[in-house]
């Protein structure tokens, strides 16, 4: 079975991210950029699957400028067999990176297609099930366990209430948490090894996708500040406060 | 101008991420309708129908509803979408889930999590897990929105009178099924709806000692919430996770015990009116974002909590 998993170049997840003076958009100068959090989980449990002999082969794809082709390497260090880079230049909307995923889906048919929930800068949490419904293809979002079953995947899902668990039609779409599995390092052969593993490029054109614009960030700003606190001295004085001044208990 | 808004319910009732978003609608100035899709769940519709502002309440009962699963209930909301200009969902695990397989049908974008509305067609959202907030402008007829429900005031549950209209179109995709759930039970509040949250982090060391908490919380009526690496480390569950991926909460009162205070917990949790942070590392970053801080031990200072309420 083909799985088709994939990956966002984004700020490192240490980085604190600032609103330039002018609000006109993100200060992202010289701030360190790696895999999203969510993807790599995504690439270490479509690794995993090749291990226990489930998968027959990891494709990794991503979508952005050329940049993106570091984070595709990397997933190939960590174990993805080959890569695909669609070429973007700009901000890509995530109903723009669903049908660009949707024309690489068309192309390779895979199996099942694992993505992360989100990404950390636009935080959105959109592509995979909007990937889900341009393929048509059943989703398992908030992954925290992924179980093949034949021609189904059981996937348990971590929801406001605790885990659901579904069984879904293959092919079909994993989108991972937090909790799905702990990602490993790339060892130094294995990121040798990368370098030579194959990679297609492809434009929107080639896949048939017109990429097109459908929000306008007008500006950004930082949340509004918090007033200094207090470091009180004992418990006492922090019931007294919490009483008298916050007056938020009685 | 119309709006639909998407309840959220667990077939029995209406949860208050309805009554944000109905707030959130307001701000939209158009009609607003509610949309309660689920399974034998009149009842939640009678609810729906009572909350102030809602002209009508859309009522679609079939099993295929049961579980939200997102390959039906995206079917049914693309298809009732034509009738109105903007669909609104809290952005909840379900309206996570099944809005943007919506917008996808409905080829638009969706607009994640929003926090205020500018205008019909320009909203305020977080990012960058909300160290930075956006304001976006749509270009879509029709928007497709999730609200955060933490950015808006609910409507009042009781006062309006909205009728109840049944919706026969039943949409079973066939594609997925639903197998089992873990439901957390619990006599107090749910995290996202209390007035005081009480979490605990890594610094509680086990599970056994969320007990220490449980006191406080009884005496309070808050709800308990964790951070990521106390469910990370196996302490709780994740139903109780708050922060960029959990459950975003902004209480009258936000207790943080033993939470070092990363970015990521913080998003979730820096709304809160007032916040005060209990930890033994008084350069934890916990303390820039809290009202009031005690630096101390918190298996010494939380018995002596407990005590003086």
């Amino acid at each position: 079975m083909k799985v088709l998993v994939t990956v966002k170049r984004v700020v490192d997840y240490n980085v604190k991210v600032r609103a330039k003076a002018d609000g006109s958009d993100v200060d992202l100068n010289n701030v360190k950029m790696s895999i999203n959090p969510f993807c790599e989980i995504a690439v270490e449990e479509a690794v995993r699957l090749k291990e226990a002999g489930i998968a027959s082969e990891v494709v990794v794809v991503s979508v952005g400028a050329k940049p993106c082709q570091e984070q595709i390497r990397t997933a190939l260090a960590l174990g993805a067999d080959r890569g695909i880079h669609v070429e973007t230049e700009g901000t890509v909307e995530p109903l723009v990176v669903a049908k660009l995923l949707k024309g690489v889906v068309d192309k390779e048919e895979p199996r099942l297609i694992i993505l992360g929930k989100q990404s950390i800068d636009g935080d959105n949490n959109q592509t995979g099930q909007m990937l889900g419904a341009l393929a048509n293809m059943p989703q398992g979002t908030f992954a925290s366990e992924v179980a093949i079953d034949g021609d189904k995947v059981n996937v348990t899902r971590e929801v406001d209430a605790g885990m659901q668990t579904i069984s879904l039609n293959l092919p079909a779409i994993v989108t991972s948490d937090l909790r799905l599995n702990e990602p490993r390092y790339a060892s130094l052969p294995n990121i040798m090894k990368a370098k030579k593993k194959p990679m297609d490029i492809f434009s929107p054109a080639d896949l048939g996708v017109e990429v097109t614009s459908h929000i306008t960030q007008l500006s950004v700003a930082p949340p509004p500040e918090r007033q200094p606190g207090i470091i009180v001295e004992s418990v006492e004085q922090l019931v007294d406060k919490l009483k008298n001044e916050a007056k938020v208990i009685s | 101008m119309s709006t639909l808004v998407i309840a959220e319910h667990d077939n029995s009732n209406l949860k208050p991420a309805t009554l944000s978003t109905v707030a959130a609608a307001q701000a939209l100035g158009a009609e607003i309708d509610i949309l309660v899709a689920g399974s034998n769940c009149s009842a939640v519709a009678e609810q729906a129908s009572a909350v102030v502002g809602v002209s009508k309440v859309l009522l679609a009962d079939n099993a295929a509803y049961e579980h939200q699963l997102a390959e039906n209930v995206s079917l049914l909301i693309a298809q009732l979408a034509a009738d109105y200009d903007n669909v609104l969902s809290p952005d909840t695990s379900n309206g996570k889930n099944t809005m943007p397989r919506v917008a996808a049908l409905l080829d638009v974008a969706q607009i994640s999590d929003i926090i205020a509305v500018d205008s019909a067609d320009t909203f305020k959202r977080p990012i960058y897990a909300g160290n930075v907030i956006a304001t976006v402008q749509s270009s879509d007829a029709k928007k497709v929105i999730t609200v955060r429900s933490t950015g808006f005031d609910g409507v009042a549950a009781e006062g309006g009178s909205a009728s109840v209209e049944t919706v026969d179109a039943v949409h079973d995709a066939g594609l997925s099924s639903f197998v089992s759930e873990e439901v957390a039970v619990s006599d107090r509040p749910e995290l996202t709806a209390a007035s005081v949250v009480i979490s605990g982090g890594r610094g509680m060391q086990n599970g056994e000692n969320f007990k220490l908490l449980e006191g406080i919380a009884d005496k309070l009526g808050a709800a308990i919430g964790a951070s990521r690496a106390a469910v990370d480390a196996g302490f709780v569950p994740n139903d109780m996770q708050v922060g960029q991926t959990g459950k975003i909460v902004a209480p009258d009162l936000y207790i943080a015990v033993g939470i070092s205070g990363a970015i990521q917990h913080l998003a979730g949790m820096k709304d809160s009116k007032v916040i005060v942070a209990i930890n033994k590392d008084e350069d934890a970053p916990i303390f820039q974002v809290a009202d009031y801080g005690l630096v101390a031990d918190l298996f010494n200072a939380l018995p002596e909590l407990e005590a003086a309420l």
